[in-house]
C-alpha cells in the first residue's frame, strides 16, 4: 500500500538532548532546591528530631507577634526599597540612554562604559566605599558638603532610622543604574531609522518625537526592566549585609527579607540559626516573587502592544 | 611540556601523601574561637610552649569573625566538622552546646580543681555536678582616658557620677577632643561598654543580679533605670554622628588621640598599647557619692571545653589540663593584657594599664552581666533586647523608664519568677 511507504517521522532525539544540559543543570541547582526549602520549612526540629509540622513555621511567622512585626517591617522596607528603584534608578536609566542614543552627543562611548562599570564591581567594595564616603567621621561627604556652604545638611545618614534605608536604596541606584539605561539604549538603536524619519516628515521632532514614537516603541523593554527590578530589589541582602551586617541597623530600618531570611537561617552574634524558619520565609519570599512576576506576566506583559518592523 | 607538569604535579601528590602521613601518626587538634584578634598570640607564644612540652600533639588555631561565631559553631557541629577543642561563650550559649551532647562533661579533669566555684560558675550545669568548660579568662569594664589631654586640659580622674560629667563638659568646652568614643551603630558597644559597664554600681551587682533572677527586683526599678536615664546623658558627649560609627571606628577614634574617653572593656588593653602613642589610665565605673561602694563588672567571659565527637579525647584532655595549669595563665595574661586569669593561683601581670584594672578586684565588689545567667535563655532574649534599649535610650528615642517597662515586658513574657 501506498500509505505503509510513507516514512513514520522520526523520534526527533536531538531537541531532547540539546534541552538535557539546561534541565538536568536547572532542575540540579535550581528545582530540587526550591522543593527542599518548601519541605524545610514544614519541618521542626524538636530535642534533636526533625519533625513534620505542616504549617505550623508559617503559622509562627505571621501569627506570632514578634515574628510578623519583624516580617512586616522587612516586607514594608523591602517596597520602600522597590519603589525607590522604581521612580529613580529606571527614569534615571531611560534619560540616560536617551541622551547617548543622540547622535550630536560625543564620547558617548566613555560615558557609557563609566556609567556601567559600578554594575560589574562586587557589592562589597560598593558597600565599604560609600559606608567609608558617608561616615562621620573619616569621609569625605561632610567635607564635600562643607566647601559648597552646605555643612548643615550633612547627617549620619545610615546611622538614622529614617534616612538609613533611601541612602541604601540610592546607593544600590548608583550602582545597577547602567542596566536599565544599557537595555533601553540597545532599544532605542534597534529602531529603524524609516520609522524616525516618517515622524520626521509628519512633523514630530524633538521631546514629541521621543515621547509619541520611542517611548512607545520602548515599552517592552521598560516592562523588562520593571520585572528585573522587582526580583533583583526582593531578593537583594548583599548591600545590606555588607553596610550595615545582619542586624540591619539602626533598629532594624534596613531590613529587608533578603537579611531578615539569612539572619534566621544561619544566626547573628547572639541569635542562633533556624534553618525551619528560615525556609518558612525563603518560602514567603518566593510567594511574594512569584506573585510580583504573575501579575506582570498575565496582567501587564499580554496587554502590551509590540510592533513589527 | 605536559609531560613535565604532569611529573611536577606527581611529584607533589607524593609530597602531600608523605605530609598527610607523617600528621596521621601525632594527634592534631583544632581550636574553634572568635578571637582573631588573638591570632598570633596563640601561634607564636602559646602553641609552641605547649607544643614544646608536649611532642606529639600539633595544635592549630582556626578562629572565625567574632558576630558569626556562635552561628557557625552550631552548624559545624551539627555537621561534625567542629574542632576538637572549642572555646566557650559564657552560660546559656556553652550550656546549650553541652545539653545537646556536643560538649564533653570535664568532671574528671584534674585540671578543673584550680578554679574557684565562681570561676566556674559560667560553666557548669545548673545542679553544679558537670563543669564542661576550663575558665580562661575574664575582662574587667571600665573607662580607658588619654592621660596626655587631661593633663593638658587640667582635669582629675574622676570617681563620682557629679565629677564624671564636670570632667566630659570641661573636654567638651575645650573643644580640641571629643569627650567620649563611643559609636550606637554596632548596638552591643552601647549595651556592653555603656549599660554594663555603669550598671553594677546602680543595682549593687551581685545584690540586685540575683533578686532579678529570684524575681525579687524587676527592671522596672530604680536600680535598673537609672542606667539607662545616665546613659541618656552620654548623647551629648559623643562625637559627631555617633549614629553611624561602628566599634574600629571608636576603637581608632581614641588610640587616634581624637577623643579623651573610653568606656572600655579590659580586652582593649593589647590593642590600644600598640595603636596609641601617648599615656593611658583607666577609671572605675564612677560611684553616685563620693565614698559609695564600688562595683565593677568582672565578666568570666571565655572558657575551652572538648567537642564531645572528637577523635583524639587523650591529646584534647592534656591539653585542656595545660590551659588550667598557673603556666598557660601566666602566658596568656601577659601576652593578652586585659584577659585575666581565672586560676586560683595569682598571677603576676607586667602590663601598667592591665595592673590598674585587675587592682579594682581588691577595691570594689565583681559581679558579671546582668543579662548573661539564665534571663537571655527564652525569647525574647534579654541581652539582645538591652542593646537595642541601649541605643534608642542614647539617641532619645526611647525614655530610660519606656525602655525599662519594654524589657520588664519581655521578660515577664517567659521568665517565670517575673509572671
Amino acid at each position: 500500500m501506498a500509505n505503509s511507504e510513507i516514512p513514520k517521522p522520526a523520534i526527533r532525539w536531538h531537541i531532547a538532548v540539546f534541552l538535557a544540559p539546561a534541565v538536568l543543570v536547572y532542575t540540579a541547582i535550581m528545582i530540587i532546591p526550591l522543593f527542599g526549602t518548601l519541605q524545610l520549612a514544614m519541618y521542626k526540629v524538636v530535642e534533636g528530631e526533625s519533625l513534620f509540622v505542616g504549617l505550623e513555621n508559617f503559622q509562627k511567622l505571621f501569627g506570632d507577634e514578634r515574628w510578623s512585626a519583624s516580617f512586616w517591617n522587612a516586607l514594608a522596607n523591602n517596597t520602600w526599597f522597590f519603589v525607590v528603584h522604581m521612580l529613580v534608578q529606571n527614569p534615571i536609566g531611560i534619560l540616560l540612554a536617551a541622551l547617548l542614543s543622540s547622535p550630536k552627543l560625543r564620547m558617548a562611548g566613555f560615558y557609557r562604559t563609566s556609567i556601567f562599570i559600578p554594575t560589574i564591581l562586587s557589592f562589597v567594595i560598593v558597600g565599604f566605599t560609600w559606608k567609608l564616603i558617608l561616615s562621620p567621621l573619616w569621609g569625605i561627604a561632610p567635607d564635600l558638603l562643607g566647601s559648597i556652604g552646605l555643612k548643615s545638611l550633612y547627617t549620619p545618614w545610615l546611622g538614622k532610622e529614617e534616612y538609613a534605608l533611601t541612602t541604601l536604596a540610592l546607593v544600590s541606584v548608583w550602582q545597577f543604574v547602567g542596566i536599565p539605561m544599557m537595555l533601553i539604549y540597545a532599544a532605542l538603536l534597534s529602531i529603524p531609522d524609516e520609522i524616525l524619519e516618517a515622524a520626521e516628515c509628519d512633523g514630530v521632532t524633538g521631546m514629541a518625537q521621543f515621547w509619541k514614537v520611542k517611548l512607545p516603541l520602548i515599552l517592552p523593554s521598560i516592562g523588562i526592566i520593571s520585572i528585573l527590578t522587582f526580583v533583583g530589589n526582593f531578593n537583594a541582602f548583599d548591600l545590606i549585609y555588607t553596610t550595615q551586617g545582619a542586624l540591619a541597623g539602626p533598629d532594624f530600618s534596613t531590613d529587608l527579607l533578603g537579611t531578615f531570611m539569612f539572619r534566621t537561617f544561619f544566626g547573628f552574634q547572639l541569635q542562633l540559626g533556624d534553618p525551619n524558619m528560615g525556609s518558612a520565609i525563603a518560602s514567603a519570599m518566593f510567594v511574594i516573587i512569584l506573585i510580583g512576576v504573575s501579575i506582570y506576566l498575565f496582567g501587564i506583559q499580554t496587554r502590551l502592544r509590540r510592533y513589527q518592523f | 611540556m605536559k609531560n613535565r607538569l604532569l611529573g611536577t604535579l606527581t611529584g607533589l601528590a607524593t609530597v602531600f601523601a608523605a605530609l598527610g602521613t607523617a600528621n596521621a601518626q601525632d594527634a592534631t587538634l583544632t581550636i574553634e574561637s572568635w578571637r582573631n584578634d588573638d591570632l598570633a598570640i596563640w601561634q607564636e607564644k602559646i602553641i609552641p610552649a605547649f607544643e614544646a612540652k608536649n611532642p606529639g600533639i600539633k595544635v592549630k588555631f582556626t578562629p572565625s569573625a567574632p558576630a558569626e561565631y556562635n552561628a557557625v559553631l552550631n552548624s559545624k557541629l551539627e555537621a561534625g566538622s567542629a574542632g576538637d577543642l572549642i572555646t566557650c561563650r559564657p552560660f546559656d550559649a556553652s550550656l546549650a552546646l553541652y545539653d545537646k551532647g556536643y560538649l564533653a562533661s570535664l568532671k574528671d579533669l584534674d585540671g578543673i580543681g584550680n578554679f574557684s566555684d565562681v570561676a566556674k560558675s559560667a560553666w557548669i550545669t545548673d545542679d553544679g555536678e558537670n563543669p564542661f568548660c576550663v575558665p580562661m579568662a575574664s575582662v574587667i569594664h571600665g573607662f580607658i582616658y588619654n592621660a596626655d589631654a587631661f593633663e593638658e586640659i587640667g582635669i582629675e580622674v574622676p570617681t563620682t557620677v557629679d565629677e564624671f560629667f564636670a570632667a566630659l563638659d570641661k573636654i567638651k568646652e575645650d573643644g580640641n577632643y571629643i569627650p567620649m568614643a563611643m559609636g550606637t551603630n554596632d548596638q552591643w558597644e552601647a549595651a556592653t561598654m555603656g549599660y554594663n559597664n555603669i550598671g553594677p554600681n546602680y543595682w549593687k551587682g551581685e545584690e540586685g543580679r540575683l533578686a532579678l533572677i529570684e524575681g525579687t527586683q524587676k527592671l522596672t526599678d530604680d536600680g535598673w533605670v537609672a542606667p539607662y536615664a545616665q546613659l541618656a546623658k552620654w548623647k551629648d558627649y559623643l562625637g559627631d554622628g555617633y549614629e553611624a560609627q561602628t566599634y574600629p571606628d571608636s576603637q581608632n577614634l581614641f588610640t587616634l588621640g581624637r577623643a579623651a574617653v573610653y568606656p572600655a572593656g579590659s580586652w582593649e588593653i593589647t590593642g590600644f598599647n600598640t595603636n596609641a602613642d601617648f599615656k593611658m589610665g583607666a577609671f572605675i565605673p564612677p560611684v553616685q557619692n563620693a565614698g559609695d561602694e564600688c562595683y565593677i563588672s568582672d565578666h568570666t567571659d571565655i572558657g575551652i571545653g572538648m567537642n564531645a565527637k572528637t577523635e583524639n579525647p587523650e591529646a584534647a584532655k592534656t591539653f585542656l589540663n595545660w590551659v588550667a595549669s598557673p603556666e598557660f595563665a601566666a602566658i596568656y595574661a601577659n601576652s593578652l593584657p586585659g584577659f585575666f586569669p581565672l586560676s586560683s593561683e595569682p598571677v603576676k601581670l607586667e602590663d601598667p594599664l592591665a595592673q590598674e584594672f585587675i587592682s579594682w578586684r581588691d577595691k570594689c565588689n565583681s559581679t558579671i552581666r546582668s543579662t548573661y545567667q539564665i534571663l537571655s535563655r527564652g525569647e525574647p532574649n534579654l541581652e539582645n533586647e538591652t542593646w537595642n534599649a541601649s541605643v534608642a535610650v542614647i539617641k532619645g528615642t526611647e525614655t530610660p523608664e519606656a525602655a525599662g517597662e519594654r524589657l520588664q515586658k519581655g521578660l515577664a513574657s517567659w521568665y517565670k519568677p517575673q509572671q
